[in-house]
């Protein structure tokens, strides 16, 4: 049967499936093939945080969501167009948010009695009134997986393994995607095992072709969705922790300095810590240490030796690390400390995104203990964002920490490769031997920035003791003295505040520079954020967004900039965290909408709350 | 340059010493093994510019602040992976780790089974006074069962740790003991410590004036000393004791290190063993000496068997052995990719 091709602006397609059944693979695949035609997209890699929970439970289903257009995309996406669920439990937990009206794929061979069973269903919804909402696309993708791959003699499990490449063939064929990436890839992937590759691209074939030749109970309209109008160059799919990682041995050769991470195995951070290990060529030395506070000791410790010390991990290692984050605010030392927030408290929801360690970030630590903390908002972003987070650090002789979500973590984009030789060095001066009669104060500091002067091992004539008791502002030597202390602090804030002359002014992303309702964000929230006030100016809503990246020291222009406008509204993925600070530090009546489910925003949500707030 | 080709200057104590006034307590063992650190870098050949003191938490964690070399006084217990980050930056430093029983083996332990285990190239000084100092007298991971401090009024209960044994069951590839009033005998572990390529340990038995007094007294005071220490010397005879009658056989029966007296019971000379510093069986039995009424505690180095290489060096080695093959521009540009025109 052959089907008319309908164009679309864009559709969203979420995979999901049980945990061994190869959604997060099959998502990645389909997302390269749409990256490769040009359109915009945005992933949401959605996955239990058991490693292989119990087949065909509900708490074992993985998802991976895709939202692609002939437009910039800037969200996964509220509702999904498709759905494709591999088995009862994926459709359990996934139908609810399905577009009414909305295609759904099944396997199913997979809704067998004991499966409905696992997953909750006393009877099989295919066929009944349940789906009646849907375009159900009932296929027994099991028993034609099997068939297709029959002639290359794997065992049945083994076979079974080729569903997913089956499904993605088909979907590949609903949205006219090139099948060529995908064979490249698994004719890469499996080069060593050419059976299992062969089987794979077999049954990624016969999923395509059943979408041309089959007759189906429905008709399957088939999709095309062109390239998205963006600026000419070079594009690749980056995700955040690629782009991060990337950004942060960028920085390290920006400052002329080698990088030492010290990290320790967490969820959604591990991806940094691997990415950075396979990147010797450019030098990165890493240290998978004994656990989180080891990690960021031998970052200070590389980093007082004079190289370019880097910790990873998420809220609850940033909690272990907190006390030698207090060391290299006192001894000055610059360490980049990346947080891959997750849902929270204490162990929480790891494998699910959340923004609530901002308190931690900027004021968790005992003592005044002032650092820049610096906030990305998208995969591509993660990139300028370690690099400015070196910057800061080298130059203000400071930790910095740097915050970043699960979400960004494991999502997807289309990223513009940058012009690296167009990115501006800034390379560390270490001190040098003082000139006979003088001598070396590892305090001294540069009169702008305020930042002490960086001697290390090695150098002669720059010996000199550091540590975390107090330190004379003068000599740099343990100091007990009462006003020292006071002055030493007062530095330690003015150094921190003073990087607000350092970092650009605050810009408003959409909208008017005041008016009647400002939404203010932060980190993830920014492409659910960008299209609620899109849509709500499109409505003739007087609607501006403001979406924050340095959240300490806030931009010199944010106090005067918020104040322009009459109402606040600060959507976060946290029960209000930054919607304190900026009460506190500006006295505005800024408005919470929170949302703490482990899940990005929906456009809607943002949306309504908008409207309600412009109304009232 | 023209350093290297004046004439090499003898180093002394006073290139190691910093202008700081030492702050410990009248009579502290700690006096004692400053000076006998200050004395012996130049005869190691140290320099004060590659010379790294990095220490933790504690009466001895104040260390580095009286040395005229690079210091670093960290945080409780941490100073081992502050000292890792430093070999990995720049594994050429000579490194050495001052720590305590408690700052060590208590909130640190983790930290130095972990340095001990990777062989990363630096000297570990554990000052063991068998109790916390700089908290004003709690008891520590090595205080001997019973001992009455503000924690444990009616006398503490646990175990407590052997320090070398300790290290040798974290993989350590050097071990050794001196005593803080020791400066004939420190100096040789000091210098032995630092010729060692890899983590090198050394327990020193110090006392803290204050809160543990003559804690030691049973195994250094002059009139006992003879009889309660065992000093290795690598390849020689293990005889001891005041008359040098004295020596440690190995009982096949149970299976242990005993002491025996030349002369009696038909022993002779040819019954004592000879001390081999490669042996790990013979170290671990060593390591515990001392336990046992009338046993004396071994001395000097106890095992010393480097690796072929120290972990640092294998990190750096590995980074340089791929180092330059592919720019950060090569990686980023390669993969999938298209254009937009």
């Amino acid at each position: 049967m052959s089907s008319e091709i309908q164009m679309l602006e864009s559709a969203v397609v979420r995979f999901a499936g049980d945990s061994g059944d190869g959604m997060q693979l099959t998502g990645s695949q389909f997302t390269t093939s749409t990256a490769l035609e040009g359109s915009g997209l945005a992933t949401f890699p959605d996955f239990p945080a058991e490693i292989r929970a119990p087949v065909g439970t509900t708490f074992g289903v993985s998802a991976f969501q895709i939202n692609f257009g002939a437009r910039s995309i800037k969200t996964v996406g509220d509702h999904p167009d498709v759905l494709v669920a591999m088995n009862p439990a994926a459709l359990k937990t996934n139908l609810s948010n399905l577009r009414a009206g909305g295609i759904l794929v099944l396997d199913s061979g997979s809704f067998t009695k004991r499966n409905l069973q696992k997953a909750g269903y006393e009877d099989n919804p295919i066929g009944t009134p349940m789906l009646d909402d849907y375009q159900v696309i009932d296929l027994d993708i099991s028993k034609l997986t099997l068939e297709a791959v029959k002639e290359f003699g794997l065992g049945n499990k083994e076979a079974l393994r080729c569903k997913n490449m089956w499904t993605l063939g088909l979907m590949l064929w609903m949205f006219s995607r090139k099948r060529e990436p995908v064979v490249d890839w698994l004719n890469k992937k499996f080069a060593k095992k050419p059976q299992i590759a062969e089987s794979n691209v077999a049954a990624l074939n016969a999923g395509h072709a059943f979408g041309e030749t089959a007759e189906l109970n429905v008709s399957i309209k088939r999709y095309q969705i062109g390239a998205q109008k963006s600026e000419p160059g070079l594009y690749r799919t980056v995700t955040g922790s690629q782009a991060l990682s990337w950004g942060i041995a960028m920085g390290g050769e920006l400052a002329g300095l080698q990088v030492v991470l010290g990290s320790y195995p967490i969820t959604p951070a591990s991806p940094i810590l691997h990415t950075l290990s396979g990147m010797k060529e450019m030098g990165v030395v890493t240290f998978q240490a004994e656990d989180e506070i080891a990690a960021i000791c031998a970052a200070i410790g590389a980093s007082y030796a004079g190289s370019l010390g880097v910790t990873s991990s998420s809220g609850p290692g940033i909690a272990l690390k907190t006390e030698a984050l207090g060391l290299a605010i006192s001894t000055e030392l610059p360490v980049v400390v990346i947080n891959s927030q997750r849902g929270g408290p204490s162990t929480g929801l790891p494998t699910k995104t959340e923004q609530s360690d901002l308190y931690q970030a900027i004021y968790g630590r005992n003592g005044d203990a002032p650092l820049p903390v610096i906030a990305t908002r998208s995969p591509g972003d993660c990139f300028e964002v370690a690099i400015e987070a070196v910057r800061m650090a080298v130059k203000y002789m400071t930790p910095v920490m740097l915050l970043t979500d699960g979400f960004i973590a494991n999502a997807a984009e289309p990223w513009k490769l940058p012009d690296l030789d167009a990115i501006e060095p800034f390379k560390v001066e270490f001190a040098d031997t003082p000139a006979e009669g003088e001598e070396f104060n590892p305090f001294e500091r540069d009169p702008d920035t305020l930042a002490r002067n960086w001697g290390i091992p090695g150098v002669k004539g720059t010996e000199h003791r550091v540590g975390g008791i107090e330190k004379s502002f003068d000599t740099g030597h343990i100091s007990y003295d009462p006003a020292n202390h006071q002055k030493m602090t007062d530095t330690r804030f003015a150094k921190i505040n003073g990087i607000a002359n350092d970092i650009p002014l605050q810009d408003v992303d959409q909208g008017e520079q005041s008016g009647t309702l400002a939404v203010v964000g932060w980190g993830s929230t920014f492409g659910p954020i960008s299209e609620a006030v899109k849509a709500a100016r499109a409505d003739g809503l007087n609607v501006s967004h403001i979406h924050i990246k340095y959240l300490n020291p806030f931009p010199r222009n944010l106090e005067e900039l918020l104040k322009g406008f009459d109402k606040i509204l600060v959507p976060e993925m946290n029960a209000g965290q930054l919607k304190t600070v900026l009460r506190d530090k500006f006295l505005l009546d800024a408005k919470p909408l929170n949302q703490v489910s482990g899940l990005p925003f929906k456009i809607q949500d943002i949306l309504s709350a908008i409207r309600a707030e412009v109304s009232a | 340059m023209n350093e290297m080709t004046a004439p090499a200057q003898k180093l002394t104590i006073k290139d190691f010493t910093s202008d700081q006034e030492v702050r410990w307590c009248p009579g502290c063992g700690d006096y004692a093994i400053l000076k006998c650190m200050q004395r012996t870098l130049p005869d190691m050949g140290a320099t004060p510019e590659n010379t790294v003191f990095i220490s933790g938490i504690g009466c001895s964690s104040r260390f580095p602040y009286y040395m005229s070399t690079y210091g670093f006084h960290t945080i409780h217990g941490r100073a081992p992976a502050v000292a890792t980050g430093v070999k990995l930056a720049n594994p050429e430093l000579d490194v050495w780790l001052v720590t305590g029983d408690g700052d060590g083996l208590s909130i640190g332990g983790n930290h130095l089974m972990h340095v001990l285990r990777r062989d990363v190239d630096i000297n570990i000084l554990l000052f063991n006074n068998k109790i916390y100092g700089l908290t004003k007298g709690q008891y520590s991971p090595t205080s001997d069962p019973g001992t009455r401090a503000p924690s444990t009024p009616q006398g503490s209960i646990d175990a407590p740790l052997n320090p070398i044994a300790f290290a040798l069951g974290s993989g350590a590839r050097f071990a050794a003991r001196t005593v803080d009033t020791a400066q004939k005998h420190m100096p040789g572990v000091f210098t032995r410590a630092h010729g060692f390529k890899g983590a090198s340990f050394v327990e020193i038995l110090q006392n803290c004036i204050v809160y543990n007094d003559a804690t030691w007294e049973n195994v250094t005071a002059k009139a006992v000393a003879a009889d309660a220490q065992l000093l290795l010397e690598n390849g020689e005879k293990m005889l001891f004791g005041a008359e040098g009658n004295k020596g440690i056989r190995f009982n096949p029966a149970s299976f242990a290190l005993e002491v025996v007296t030349i002369g009696e019971n038909g022993i002779t000379e040819d019954d004592i063993l000879v001390h081999d510093e490669t042996n790990l069986q013979l170290a671990r039995m060593l390591a515990e000496l001392g336990g046992q009424e009338g046993e004396p505690m071994a001395m000097g180095v106890i095992y010393a068997v480097p690796a072929d290489t120290t972990y640092e060096h294998a990190v750096i080695d590995q980074v340089n052995e791929y180092k330059g093959k592919r720019s950060l521009r090569d990686m980023i540009y390669s993969g999938q990719t298209w254009t937009v025109e």
